[in-house]
């Protein structure tokens, strides 16, 4: 590995969650970046550009001319061997859509970040997680962030456990457009030195294009194989659970901060009434867990790290003993429920009673008053009063 | 003869753990001839022909081979499109009736 | 210029499974002669996927993979920036679609990878409709071809493709591309000189080839090279290539056959008759003028 004048030292430094992304990104080493700007993204390509034009990074910076263009060329170079990155939001990553699907079922552990911001129309710039829960199905790992230090630390970790031979999936890291993204904080940096004796280089398997021992790659399979194909996607996805959690585990081990895997609990042990979510909202709740601790209720909350795979052992096993459940969506599948609702839901399969909220819907301020009032909810439906299943938290014209 | 050859030893996995980690496959692996499309097969005649390399250029399939000391046509592989006979400008290839004796 | 004798004899594209007598097959495996082992491709969903790719029987022997059908261009990039991560030396990036793969759905793909200059060889065959789904147009179709989503009809009126075939070279001249050229398997001593010269482009560098389809056009399979020739021989097919900044037109027929000759030969123009013959003959003669008058032609002196 050449060691260029400007390795980072280890350092503190007051920067946005998507600086962090960027030099989380940079201490990984890429070789390949393609990227189109969108908002709230763009400050990470920025950075990232300004990196390899500073030769700070040694890595080819490739301009596209589109988001499906962008995932291509990370296609392109990632069947060639290289570790690569690229980043998006909201219309565009729907418009990478066919291209997520092309790299998870071609196997290869691409790592993105993306912005979350809502889908138009109408037309709006700000955060939910409308984008990323609508390429649910694409095969990817879906990491959500609470804050730029774990933007930062998820993006090292992603590359490990994307490049883990017994994932070998892409990646993608969802930071809240905004409230999380353009949000400054004190992040520690790593070292490049720390950070490469965590992430080695970029050693693909045999499904790439080699001149010495040439494949055919990305090829037709007929039906008899298909199955197959996808089972072994689905396998990947699952081993990718532990390796998760060992992941976090190791690289708390190195760099003594860890996130919790799959999920972080807070203030769960003893809980009665808990809330689940995912990304920024958690940091808010956790303020609300308190309060309502400090008046006697046994609140506590679930932030899902991983909605895919998707953590069901553990949720199962944290509804066990739970009088009322509530489940936060930043999104709603139009005509049913919030994603993240509807997998709970189906994991707990009655254990507790629920409701799903649907809240922060396209940058809407999530309250501290919000959260609390989910909370009462849910402890008026554990105690048999009727509660709608599916409510649009802070609606206008409606009792908050 | 200096063509590509149907790999006979081919065999399919026999478990998930011996697929490929990618959806790849090892590539010019040809496991079976295509033999079997064609309706008139092309017979060069080396008396006639003046090695001018025109059949083997243009063949869609390749399948004309110019290792020997005489051009000849790998019957596994062509499909008798009958285009080399019809631009040999020596008429050195003539299209016959395939018989039922082929593979 | 490439001597034949020396293109090697080792097939790098065999035991294919395209219809007998597809031009497709002759071009992809004679650029893959030029280009040689060293060679990374790249091709989108089309016949040419379709017929190579499907397992077990892998038709490429060099390292190659399908890419979704807009992305070629941009794989492409995505692969010249690797070969440059790897700093990897004397290795072509090439890529071979279709028509539709190109002119439409791709065009913006390819004409981002053109424009960031990335060394790449792009070839486009062109067999003038979307063959692989079941010959439907394709803003390469000509004017008056019937295809599966532009039928001639049964009422008479319609007579098929209502528009002229869009030019595809000059849109790709216009990004000034360091070399470009257009071919036929028609004459197979211009098209691997020019595969040769767009390989030896330290740039990206662009091929539009001709390539008869029997099956879609309607031809008997030996006729494929005679109905190249018609094309080029009746004007409705140009050879041309552009380098340092000049178009030079590579072939100009001492007169130009009837269109008819060449139409009457496919099934796909069947239904046409004299009135729509004179349309197209007319448009071939005023895209002659503007040729004329704007390229060299072959031979003369550069200043
Ligand atoms: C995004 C997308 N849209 C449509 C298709 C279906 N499709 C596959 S190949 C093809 C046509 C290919 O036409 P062309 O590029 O001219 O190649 P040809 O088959 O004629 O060789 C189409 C429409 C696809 N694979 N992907
Ligand atoms: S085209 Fe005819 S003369 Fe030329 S090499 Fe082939 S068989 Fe011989
Ligand atoms: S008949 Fe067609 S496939 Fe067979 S050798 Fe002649 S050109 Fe090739
Ligand atoms: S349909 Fe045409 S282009 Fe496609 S394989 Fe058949 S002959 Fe070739
Ligand atoms: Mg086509």
């Amino acid at each position: 590995m050449t060691t260029l004048s400007k390795d980072l030292a280890a350092s503190r430094q007051f920067i946005s969650a998507n600086d962090a992304v960027s030099y989380g990104v940079r201490l990984c080493r890429p070789e390949v970046i393609a990227a189109y700007p969108i908002t709230p993204q763009t400050t990470v390509v920025e950075k990232l550009s300004e990196f390899v034009a500073n030769q700070e990074m040694d890595c080819q910076y490739v301009n596209v001319e589109s988001e499906h263009s962008a995932m291509a060329a990370c296609l392109g170079a990632a069947l060639m061997g290289c570790r690569t990155f690229t980043a998006s939001s909201s219309q565009g990553l729907l418009y990478m859509c066919e291209m997520l699907h092309y790299v998870s079922g071609s196997r290869l552990p691409i790592v993105m970040m993306n912005a979350n911001r809502t889908v138009a129309a109408p037309w709006n710039i700000y955060g939910d997680h409308r984008d990323s829960i609508a390429m649910r199905d694409a095969g990817w790992l879906q990491l959500y962030v609470e804050s730029a230090q774990e933007a930062l630390d998820t993006v090292i970790q992603a590359y490990k456990v994307a490049e883990n031979h017994q994932v070998m999936t892409p990646v993608m890291v969802c930071l809240d457009g905004f409230v999380l993204t353009h949000t400054y904080e004190v992040v520690k940096v790593p070292s490049q030195a720390e950070v490469d004796r965590f992430l080695p280089p970029y050693a693909p398997t045999e499904n790439r294009l080699d001149l010495a021992a040439p494949k055919s790659c990305c090829i037709s399979v007929s039906p008899e194989w298909q199955t197959e194909y996808r089972y072994k996607q689905h396998a990947a996805m699952q081993a990718a659970k532990k390796i998760i959690g060992d992941v976090d585990a190791a690289f708390g081990a190195q760099f003594g901060r860890r996130y919790g895997g799959l999920l972080e609990e807070y203030r769960c042990e003893d809980a009665e009434y808990v809330l689940l979510m995912m990304g920024t909202i958690a940091g808010t709740a956790r303020l609300v867990v308190d309060k309502l601790r400090e008046g006697g209720v046994k609140a506590g909350l679930v932030k899902i790290r991983s909605f895919r795979p998707f953590p069901r052992e553990e949720i199962v096993r944290l509804a066990q003993g739970v009088k009322g459940i509530g489940i936060v969506d930043r999104d709603i599948s139009f005509g049913y429920e919030g994603a993240l609702g509807t997998e709970v839901k189906g994991a707990v399969q009655g254990a507790a009673p629920a409701i799903n909220f649907i809240a922060g819907l396209s940058g809407r301020d999530v309250t501290k008053d919000n959260i609390e009032a989910m909370y009462r909810k849910v402890i008026d439906l554990a105690r048999g009063q009727a509660e709608e299943e599916i409510q649009f938290v802070g609606l206008r014209w409606e009792q908050w | 003869m200096q063509k590509p050859s149907i790999n006979h030893s081919f065999q399919y996995p026999g478990s998930i753990g011996e697929m490929p980690s990618g959806p790849c496959a090892d590539a010019g692996v040809l496991v079976e001839a295509n033999a079997g499309w064609r309706v008139f097969r092309p017979v060069l005649d080396a008396a006639k022909c003046v090695k001018c390399l025109k059949c083997w250029l243009i063949c869609p399939d390749g399948a004309i081979d110019r290792s020997g000391k005489d051009y000849a046509i790998d019957y596994a592989f062509c499909k008798g499109c009958g285009i080399c006979a019809y631009e040999c400008p020596t008429k050195s290839i003539r299209m016959e009736k395939e018989g039922d004796d082929v593979e | 210029m490439v001597n034949v004798r020396d293109l090697p004899e080792r097939e790098l594209l065999y035991g294919h499974k395209a219809c007998p007598g597809c031009a497709a097959g002759t071009v992809a495996r004679l650029i893959l002669k030029v280009t040689g082992e060293r060679t990374f491709l790249a091709y989108p969903a089309s016949c040419l996927s379709t017929v190579t790719s499907i397992y077990p029987q892998m038709a490429f022997a060099v390292p190659s993979f399908t890419a979704p059908f807009a992305a070629t261009g941009a794989v492409l990039s995505g692969m010249a920036a690797a070969v440059k991560a790897k700093k990897m030396q004397d290795v072509t990036v090439l890529g071979i679609a279709g028509d539709g793969g190109t002119a439409d759905i791709g065009l913006q793909a390819v004409s981002g990878a053109v424009e960031r200059g990335d060394r790449i060889l792009y070839v486009c065959y062109d067999n003038e409709a979307y063959m692989n789904t079941g010959i439907q147009r394709s803003s390469l179709t000509p004017y008056g071809a019937a295809t599966t989503t532009s039928p001639a009809g049964k009422a008479g009126g319609a007579i098929g493709e209502k528009k002229f075939k869009k030019n595809l070279f000059e849109i790709m001249v216009a990004h000034r591309i360091p070399y470009c050229a257009t071919a036929s398997v028609a004459n197979i001593a211009d098209l691997l000189g020019k595969v040769a010269k767009a390989k030896d482009t330290d740039g990206p560098s662009f091929l539009h080839i001709h390539a008869p389809c029997p099956t879609g056009w309607g031809f008997a399979a030996e006729r494929t090279m005679e109905i190249a020739r018609l094309a080029v021989e009746s004007g409705l097919w140009f050879l041309a290539e552009y380098q340092d900044g000049r178009v030079t037109l590579n072939y100009r027929p001492k007169e130009f056959i009837p269109v008819r000759e060449y139409l009457k030969t496919q099934k796909r123009f069947r239904h046409l008759g004299p009135a729509e013959w004179n349309v197209i003959e007319e448009q071939r003669d005023r895209e002659w003028a503007v040729i004329s008058g704007r390229w060299e032609p072959a031979g003369r002196e550069k200043a």
